[in-house]
């Protein structure tokens, strides 16, 4: 047991997590403003390919990761263009989002880099890591929170500061306005509209940041289908945490922790496909959990009474 | 004149909603709109809310000029609008809710303790208490209300559009909302007051317009009127007395024996109820809503299934049966809240007038569509169903039109019992006689009605034994010629009948 609870377990938790994390929150400001993001997988997916294909092109693991943020962001407008403007059912948009990305990034790698499956280029250069002075002396904590990418960092901050936007702002006030009586909300003149394609937008951002951390964060090269349903666990996440920021902080961390344990356990003997499952099984655990008492049952009661 | 609407034309394409609308408010005034459903009452306060632009016609606030193109502009111009149904963010706390869209702040953030002591401030000025750190979800509804005009208040504004006000109150609320309006228009502001009500309205407004079919028929001050005069000028014609012929019940069609659900916070949602509706007779249950009436009735018709008790029509256990089965053995239901249980609203008039029809009307499975057309063309004729055509989508029916649908789709099942409840809720007094006088007709085929209502002269005008429900348990029970308003009300609040 010792050797499966170290400290390269929950530090290898911290960097799973970041993905599932990042996503989840996209996730949670848009369930917040009353769309149901399934399509966080595709955008990830998205993400981590041109964090690569930008990575390739500039050199520079900065540029790289804004060129993500403005691939994602192409297909989150989109995305948001035919669920709000056109009103388009927003399942179905974000379902065939997933199947465009399976295909278009394939597809991509085959026309850019001329390799099936994955690619990988040695000269290519990933995220930094950095240590965090004073808290790396520390023993065991050090080691499991020092040395990460920024991005790891950056999304334990990301959670404190939506948690503060959502629940003490006056515009995130606003925001939960519009997600829980979109009616109401019009009719004191708050944007509706553009609140939602503010949410998805967002939520593009946070994805392009996921599939930068996949991507360049650990292994630093490119695989077929390399987000592995990630974006649907951060959508559990989502659901698990009552699209509160700290709560999905707390599902994401369960998932990631379960993530790094499968990998962990093939170390042990333990079947492959088994270990596979686990994040899965722990998922389907959750789904019990929030039952009925999720926040987005509430929020479409509420506007269907306002009609 | 404070607010001056001239000439307000609104059109459809063909559907003319407004026909050349003059209205005016002074400051102070209480001015109250009334009208058939469907006359275009709330289409011109949408208008003057900002919330649709004029065909032709212009509005003028304090005698300049105005065009609103969203509620924003309105609420500008000092004008605020309590919707029927409410503009609340249930999850949110009261003064939330009052302060949204113009929240005090600290910097970036949210200063919630500055909200809740003007929540505080503005209550204790209009004298209408509220707790500012409440949920709204756990507020009563005449509470909710209170929120919606504490509300429009902290926009600032000076005239104040109500619509149907009391539709969803007690009658208690009603009163103290009344005189929460008096005293505000006593303070300076002035109210738009829409209503179907003609005895609120006589008691509480100054002037009075009427609209039918979306024109003005009259502008009367209240103190030269009267509720007969308001509907004549509201229907185009006289309003028939209604004669009820002295009941000759037959014999018992639906017997409830000891039904109880438990599952109440504090008490059972129904305690031990027994009662019994015979053939040509009509019993009203009378209570505040909220005190079991809903479990009863879904009991009755096999939505829920009672822990102990059972439920008899025609001599026969209903007990665990399904709804089809109950509704064959000679059930139909004109269920109380007609969103939830009563239409489809994505669904044409058509369809759902056919809802429970559709067995009848079928060939091998295949629907009939020119008997089935016939059919609910005939209802919309015979009860003045104002619709754009038999495929016009529910939800684009204003409240009465619907419920009159759903009336008509129930009586036409020609069952021998029919449970009504809220039959009338927020519709106008031509289609509430049409219903009342339905009703009686099935009553007098011989037809057991239970009917179920928070309106206590539609109880006493129609049933012919009252009982009346508190806390889940049957507490009183009343004959039609004895009973009175005092009576019922006491009950009704859990005292004791005297005599």
């Amino acid at each position: 047991m010792d050797q499966l609870f170290d400290v390269s377990l929950f530090a290898s938790t911290l960097r799973m997590v970041t993905p599932i994390l990042l996503a989840a929150l996209g996730g949670a400001l848009c369930s917040r403003v009353g769309l149901f993001n399934v399509g966080l997988e595709g955008l990830i997916l998205i993400g981590a390919f041109s964090a690569i294909v930008g990575n390739h092109l500039t050199g520079n693991v900065w540029l790289a990761v804004l060129f993500a943020i403005v691939c994602v962001s192409v297909f989150s407008a989109l995305m948001a263009y035919m669920s709000i403007h056109l009103k388009a059912n927003i399942i179905v948009v974000g379902i065939s989002l997933n199947f465009l990305a399976a295909g278009l990034t394939t597809f991509s790698l085959r026309a850019i880099f001329n390799v099936k499956g994955a690619f990988y280029d040695k000269d290519m250069v990933g995220l930094p890591k950095w240590d965090i002075p004073l808290l790396k002396d520390i023993p065991w904590l050090g080691d499991v929170v020092s040395g990460h990418s920024p991005l790891v960092y950056l999304s334990i901050v990301l959670v404190f500061v939506l948690q503060y936007y959502l629940f003490k702002s006056v515009s995130g006030f606003r925001l939960l306005a519009a997600g829980e009586n979109p009616t109401a909300a019009r009719s004191l003149g708050i944007k509706v509209t553009r609140i939602q394609y503010g949410a998805i937008l967002m939520c593009g951002v946070l994805c392009a940041l996921a599939g930068a951390q996949l991507s360049l964060g650990q292994v630093t090269m490119f695989t077929e289908g390399m987000t592995a349903g990630r974006g649907f666990i951060a959508l559990v996440a989502t659901m698990l945490g009552q699209s509160s920021p700290l709560g999905v902080l707390g599902s994401s961390m369960l998932f990631g922790l379960m993530d790094a344990l499968s990998t962990r356990l093939q170390g042990f003997a333990v079947p492959v496909h088994f270990t596979m499952m686990l994040p899965y099984l722990v998922t389907i655990v959750a789904m019990f959990f929030f039952k009925d008492k999720s926040y987005m049952q509430e929020a479409r009661k509420a506007n269907e009474s306002s009609r | 004149m404070l607010l001056q609407l001239d000439k307000i034309t609104k059109s459809y394409g063909t559907v003319t909603a407004n026909r050349e609308v003059d209205f005016s408010l002074r400051a102070g005034e209480i001015h109250a709109l009334v009208g058939e459903n469907g006359a275009g009452k709330t289409t011109l306060m949408r208008i003057l809310y900002g919330m649709e632009t004029p065909t032709s016609g212009s509005i003028a606030v304090q005698g300049e000029e105005k065009h609103f193109s969203s509620p924003t502009d309105a609420i500008r111009s000092k004008i605020g609008m309590v919707h029927q149904h409410f503009m609340l963010f249930p999850s949110f706390t009261v003064a939330e809710n009052i302060v949204i869209g113009r929240e005090p702040s600290k910097a970036v953030g949210f200063d919630r303790k500055e909200a809740a002591a003007q929540t505080e401030a503005l209550a204790r000025q209009y004298g209408m208490p509220v707790d500012p750190w409440q949920k709204v979800e756990d507020c009563s509804l005449g509470m909710q209300q209170r929120v919606e005009i504490l509300k429009v208040l902290h926009q600032g504004a000076e005239i104040i559009i109500l619509d149907e006000p009391t539709a969803v109150l007690t009658p208690l609320e009603v009163k103290e909302l009344l005189v929460a309006i008096k005293a505000l228009s006593a303070k300076g502001k002035s109210f738009i007051l829409i209503s179907h009500k003609l005895q609120e309205i006589m008691e509480v407004a100054d002037r009075i317009t009427v609209l039918r079919d979306g024109r003005v028929t009259g502008t009367v001050n209240a103190e030269d009127t009267n509720v007969e005069e308001l509907s004549r000028l509201m229907v185009g014609r006289d309003l028939v007395e209604m004669i009820r012929e002295t009941p000759n019940p037959g014999k018992t069609v639906l017997e409830v024996k000891g039904l109880t659900i438990r599952g109440g916070q504090l008490h059972p949602a129904l305690n031990d109820v027994n009662l019994h509706v015979r053939a040509g007779e009509i019993v009203g249950i009378a209570g505040i809503s909220g005190n079991g009436q809903s479990e009863l009735l879904q009991a009755v018709s096999g939505l829920l299934n009672p822990d102990e008790g059972d439920v008899l029509l025609l001599g026969e256990s209903m007990k665990g049966q399904s709804v089809r089965t109950i509704r064959e053995r000679g059930m139909a239901h004109i269920p109380e809240d007609r969103y939830q249980w009563g239409v489809a609203k994505g669904a044409s008039v058509m369809e759902n007038g056919l809802m429970g029809h559709y067995r009848k009307y079928q060939r091998n499975g295949i629907l009939r569509g020119s008997a089935i057309r016939k059919l609910v063309s005939g209802w919309v004729q015979q009860f003045g169903i104002k619709t754009g055509s038999i495929h016009t989508k529910a939800q684009n029916l204003s409240g009465g039109n619907l419920q009159k649908l759903i009336v008509a789709r129930e009586l036409a099942q020609n069952t021998p019992f029919l449970i009504a409840a809220e039959p009338t809720r927020g519709v106008d007094v031509g289609a509430m006689e049409i219903i009342h006088g339905e009703l009686l007709k099935k009553r007098a085929e011989q037809g057991a009605i239970l009917l179920v209502s928070s309106e206590l002269t539609e109880i006493l005008k129609l049933s012919d034994r009252i009982l009346v429900m508190n806390e889940g348990r049957i507490v009183g029970e009343l004959s039609a010629e004895s009973a009175t308003e005092q009576q019922i009300s006491l009950l009704m609040a859990g005292g004791k009948a005297v005599g």
